[in-house]
C-alpha cells in the first residue's frame, strides 16, 4: 500500500487534533470544583446567591480558556492544515 | 448553489467570500463576517433609533409603555452591574461597556437568525481586545503616572520585567481568544448537527441546542468579556 507524504501528514494531524482536545479534561475538573464550592457557599449563605453565581461564572469562564486553547489547536490542525 | 450566508445545509462553518472587488490593485473580499456584522449593526441602529424616539416622547402624565419598560429594564440592569464593579469610575466607561455589551450580545445570538455569528471570526474579536488593551494602557499611564507603571513592571524585582510585559500583552489575546473560541465551538457544533443528522431528527431538537450554544453560551461570554474589561480597567486606575 502506498501512502503519500501529504496523506500521512493529514492522518497524523487528525491524531494530533484528537490528542489536543484532551486538554478539555482540566477545565472540566476545574469548573466542577468551582461549581461545587459555589453551591456550598449558597447553601451556607442563601442571601448572597446572585453575587456567588456571578463570581462563579466569571471564574469558570477564565478557567475554560486553557481548554479552548486545546480546541483551537485541534481546529488549526484539522482545517488550516499548517503542516501540509 | 449553497447560500454563503446561511449556517445550515452542509457541514460547513468556514468564512466564505460573498463577492470581491478591486481596491487599488488589491483583490479585497467581502465575506460572510462583513455581511453579518452589517446586519447586526443595522439591528442595533434601528433599536437605538426606536428607543431614542420612545425616550424623547416621555411625559409625566402617562405610564410608560411595554417597549419603554423593557429598555429601562435593560439599561438599569447594565448600569447596576457596571457601577457595582467599577465604583465611582463607572460614569466614564459606561458608554464603552454598554456598546461592547450590545454589539457582542447581538453578534453572539445572531446564530438564532440563521447567520454565522460575526464573533466566530478572529478578525472581529481581536480588535475588540485591542481596544480594551489600549484603554487599559491609557488609563494606567493617566492614573498611575510613568513612575507607577515602571514600579508595577518590576514588581517583585527588576528581572521580572519580561514576565510582567508578557502578562500585560497576553490580556488582549486571551480576552479575544476566549470569546472567539467559545462562539466558534458553538458554531461548529451547530454545523455538525445540521450537516450530519438525517432530516427527520431536525424537528424540534435544534431548539435545545440553539438555546444552549447561542443564547446561554453567548450571554455568558458577553458578560465575561464586559466583566473582565471592567476589572482590568479598574485595576489600571487603581484605588486613589
Amino acid at each position: 500500500m502506498n501512502i503519500s507524504g501529504e496523506d500521512f501528514i493529514k492522518g497524523c494531524s487528525a491524531i494530533g487534533a484528537g490528542l489536543a482536545v484532551i486538554a478539555g479534561i482540566g477545565p472540566g475538573v476545574g469548573q466542577g470544583i468551582a461549581a461545587g464550592h459555589a453551591a456550598a457557599a449558597v447553601g451556607r449563605n442563601p442571601g448572597a446567591k446572585s453575587d456567588v453565581t456571578s463570581t462563579m461564572l466569571l471564574g469558570q469562564a477564565v478557567a475554560e480558556t486553557t481548554g479552548l486553547y486545546g480546541l483551537l489547536i485541534a481546529m488549526l490542525l484539522l482545517f488550516v492544515k499548517p503542516l501540509v | 448553489m449553497i447560500n454563503p450566508l446561511l449556517l445550515s445545509g452542509d457541514v460547513d462553518f468556514m468564512i466564505k467570500g460573498v463577492f470581491s472587488y478591486n481596491c487599488f490593485g488589491h483583490e479585497v473580499w467581502i465575506t460572510t463576517t462583513h455581511v453579518c456584522t452589517f446586519i447586526v449593526m443595522l439591528l442595533l441602529v434601528v433599536f437605538a433609533f426606536v428607543a431614542g424616539k420612545a425616550v424623547k416622547k416621555i411625559n409625566d402624565d402617562e405610564a410608560p409603555g411595554t417597549f419603554l419598560n423593557i429598555v429601562e429594564m435593560i439599561i438599569e440592569f447594565l448600569d447596576g452591574v457596571i457601577s457595582s464593579t467599577m465604583g465611582k469610575n463607572a460614569t466614564k466607561f459606561v458608554n464603552y461597556i454598554m456598546t461592547l455589551f450590545f454589539f457582542i450580545f447581538v453578534s453572539n445570538i445572531s446564530g438564532l437568525l440563521g447567520l454565522r455569528p460575526p464573533t466566530a471570526d478572529y478578525g472581529v474579536t481581536f480588535p475588540l481586545g485591542v481596544i480594551t488593551f489600549c484603554l487599559i494602557t491609557y488609563n494606567k499611564f493617566k492614573y498611575q503616572k510613568v513612575s507607577g507603571v515602571i514600579k508595577g513592571l518590576c514588581d517583585p524585582w527588576v528581572f521580572w520585567i519580561p514576565i510582567n510585559l508578557i502578562g500585560d500583552f497576553a490580556v488582549p489575546v486571551s480576552l479575544s481568544l476566549r470569546l472567539f473560541a467559545n462562539i466558534l465551538s458553538g458554531c461548529v457544533m451547530m454545523a455538525l448537527y445540521y450537516g450530519l443528522l438525517p432530516i427527520f431528527v431536525k424537528i424540534g431538537i435544534p431548539a435545545v441546542l440553539h438555546i444552549y450554544f447561542d443564547l446561554f453560551s453567548g450571554a455568558i461570554q458577553t458578560y465575561v468579556f464586559c466583566m473582565l474589561t471592567m476589572t482590568y480597567i479598574s485595576d489600571a486606575i487603581g484605588n486613589e
